[in-house]
């Protein structure tokens, strides 16, 4: 299991072009891969969880991975956040 | 004939047969499935199906108008792969024996509902691409087919209760001429998608399915927000003429986009517009305005169950200043009460609330409120060229403790190490008469005076425009109107201070010759008004007006005023 904590910085927050990104890229993954946020985890795979979340500017969110695929999975998931929503 | 009336929501006039797009019957029920492992393969087929299309819709959207309009079919293809939902709906087929069709629905009516309670607008907005979505789904689980109107290739007018974010991306600009709907208002998908692609749309219509029938020639004119069925040969005939007219119209205003606003005798005046929304922003600079005359900030606070925090506020405030680049940007402080509730507010309901508590009276009282606005304004002033003016002003007094209250603010924030403008101009709006008749005195302490004539004009003549029985009261070219309109402008030029006007006349093709004599130097309007307007203002001589408006002071009547300005200046 790998986990990472990120702070979000980009202005929207994650909203629709970067959670579609986000989704897109754990889908290519085998894991499991949750996002958690204020003590709420969604399945990152989900477009409707992670939108669902209503993360915004400022805030603090941890991915978690879990499976055959894990410390790839955050790697990959890691590049696709500091490109422009957070470091 | 028979004629509907909309909302205009995209302009210019169309002419084709009608082409009535129906909504299918989705009706769902619940059946007890034997064998669910074949359900789920049908579930899985209908997906699998509706993915397909909608990957035609999108690489279709992005070819024909870009990255940015087809980004929605790709969050829409995730929704139909999103595990949260495939997974429930799985769940209640092999659990609970449902057919798939009865699952789907529950499940994401499930969803719709969330995402609609969320108090975030954008979220609001994803309920209805879940239903879009969903609904692709189920017809292919019905067996329905849904009419493409991909494969439509002549010339046709879509009739529809209205119309989904898929719906539009399928529409041919080329064979699609215009579009008419039951639903809908000036901001619903289906206007904002007819105005980016140019195509002629009323919207709002109540009765276009019930009364037009596939093959009917309709004629759209969404410049006056009508629908003409089944026109004579002299109505084709106008309306061709109508609609050639206006195009060729059209190619000259969109050549004065990036002009500046020039009269015939080589003087200036500032065009702007009039937003409620950071959204408006596109049709501004698509419009070529040279700065934002009024942001009404009431939007922020309604269609909520509290108030907007300071941060939320500065956002969008921060935003209109940067996306404007330095072009002014005046923002209008709260402006609610009386008729604008705020149900979260809790006011108390008053006999004659347009002579009540409200405006800048409220935000007095309610310090709090305002302060919150404020310093959300003094922050996003660091961003732009931003400039604050304070609603329904009264008396000096009113003028001076709102703006001390704002130079307090800015000093805690200084204080604070927030970086805030130096130069933010601090104006009023002119809407009750005592404002106009007094200007002079108020022109010594305000910066600029900014004349909403649709409550001027209710106030002088104590009329409610909303009341048809005194609204022919409403009389903008009124002397008396335009005298109280010089009282300001003079009083502003005596002080070395600018005046401008936010309300409808300012965009009104009558008024702007009279306007532009009294000397005024901002009109604000809507976005769409302003290439018109720079265009007739293109031919009008500033000084020869001057002469022609101080005549029009002493006419007897409205009537006799606009005669006179269209037999002037107006073909």
């Amino acid at each position: 299991m790998a986990e990472k904590t990120f702070l979000i910085t980009a202005d929207t927050g994650i909203h629709a072009r970067p959670a579609t990104q986000l989704v897109n890229k754990a889908g290519q993954f085998s894991s499991d891969i949750t996002l958690e946020h204020k003590g709420k985890a969604v399945n990152l795979k989900s477009i409707m969880g992670v939108m669902s979340l209503g993360v915004g500017k400022g805030a603090e969110v941890t991915v978690k991975t879990e499976g055959s695929d894990a410390d790839e999975a955050l790697k990959a998931i890691e590049e696709v956040i500091k490109e422009g929503l957070g470091e | 004939m028979q004629k509907l009336t909309g909302i205009a929501a995209s302009s210019g006039v169309a002419i084709a047969k009608a082409f009535v797009h129906e909504e299918p019957d989705m009706t769902i029920e619940l059946k007890e499935v034997q064998d669910p492992t074949s359900e789920v393969d049908r579930l899985y087929a209908a997906l699998a199906k509706s993915k397909d299309e909608l990957s035609v819709i999108k690489d279709k959207t992005e070819k024909d108008l870009g990255a940015d309009k087809a980004e929605i079919f790709a969050a829409h293809l995730l929704v139909l792969s999103d595990p949260e939902l495939v997974d429930a709906v799985k769940g209640k087929i092999t659990d609970e024996k449902q057919n798939a069709e009865y699952a789907l629905n529950e499940v994401a009516t499930m969803f719709i509902t969330m995402f609609e309670n969320m108090d975030n607008e954008y979220m609001k907005e994803r309920a209805s691409d879940i239903r879009d979505v969903s609904k692709r789904v189920l017809g292919h689980l019905l067996g329905i087919q849904t009419q493409s109107l991909a494969t439509i290739s002549e010339e046709t007018i879509i009739i529809a209760e209205d119309l989904t974010p898929s719906d539009t991306a399928q529409l041919n600009p080329v064979f699609i001429k215009g579009f008419a709907t039951d639903i809908g208002g000036r901001t619903s998908h289906s206007a904002i998608m007819s105005r980016s692609l140019e195509i002629p749309a009323v919207v709002g219509a109540k009765e276009v399915t019930a009364q037009i029938h596939t093959g009917m020639t309709v004629i759209v004119d969404g410049l006056e927000g009508l629908v003409i069925l089944d026109p004579t040969e002299d109505e084709i005939a106008a309306y061709t003429k109508k609609r050639d007219d206006f195009a060729k119209q059209k190619a000259e205003w969109a050549k004065l986009v990036n002009e500046q606003t020039t009269t015939k005798d080589g003087g200036h005046v500032e065009l702007a517009a009039n937003i409620g929304t950071p959204k408006d922003l596109e049709g501004v600079i698509n419009n070529g305005a040279e700065g934002i005359g009024l942001y009404r900030t009431e939007f922020l606070y309604m269609g909520r169950t509290e108030l907007p925090s300071e941060e939320e506020q500065f956002e969008a405030y921060k935003e209109v200043v940067e996306r404007m680049e330095g072009k002014p940007v005046v923002i209008r402080t709260l402006d609610i009460g009386g008729d604008k509730e705020l149900p979260y507010l809790d006011l108390p309901k008053e006999m004659n609330p347009f002579l009540g508590f409200r405006a800048i009276r409220l935000c007095l009282e309610e310090k709090e409120i305002f302060r919150t606005q404020l310093r959300a304004l003094l922050r996003a002033s660091a961003f732009g060229n931003l400039k604050i003016m304070f609603p329904m002003i009264a008396t000096l007094d009113e003028f001076r403790q709102a703006k001390a209250m704002l130079l307090e603010e800015k000093d805690k924030l200084v204080a604070d190490g927030s970086s805030v403008s130096d130069s933010i101009e601090i104006g009023m709006m002119v809407e009750i008469p005592s404002t106009a008749v007094a200007a002079d005195l108020f022109a010594k302490e305000v910066d600029f005076f900014s004349i909403g004539t649709n409550d001027l004009i209710q106030y002088t003549m104590a009329a409610d425009r909303m009341n048809e029985r005194v609204s022919y009261l409403y009389q903008p070219y009124h002397p008396a109107i335009l005298r109280l309109v010089k009282m300001v402008v003079d009083a502003a030029h005596n002080h070395g201070k600018w005046a401008g006007m936010c309300g409808e006349m300012a965009g009104d093709e009558v008024a702007i010759p009279l306007l532009l004599g009294l000397g005024l130097d901002e009109f604000s309007m809507s976005a769409t008004s302003i290439l018109p307007a720079r265009n007739q203002l293109l031919e009008l001589s500033k000084e020869e007006l001057a002469t022609f408006s101080s005549e029009m002071l002493s006419l007897d009547t409205a009537e006799e005023v606009e005669q006179r300005v269209r037999e002037t200046y107006m073909k």
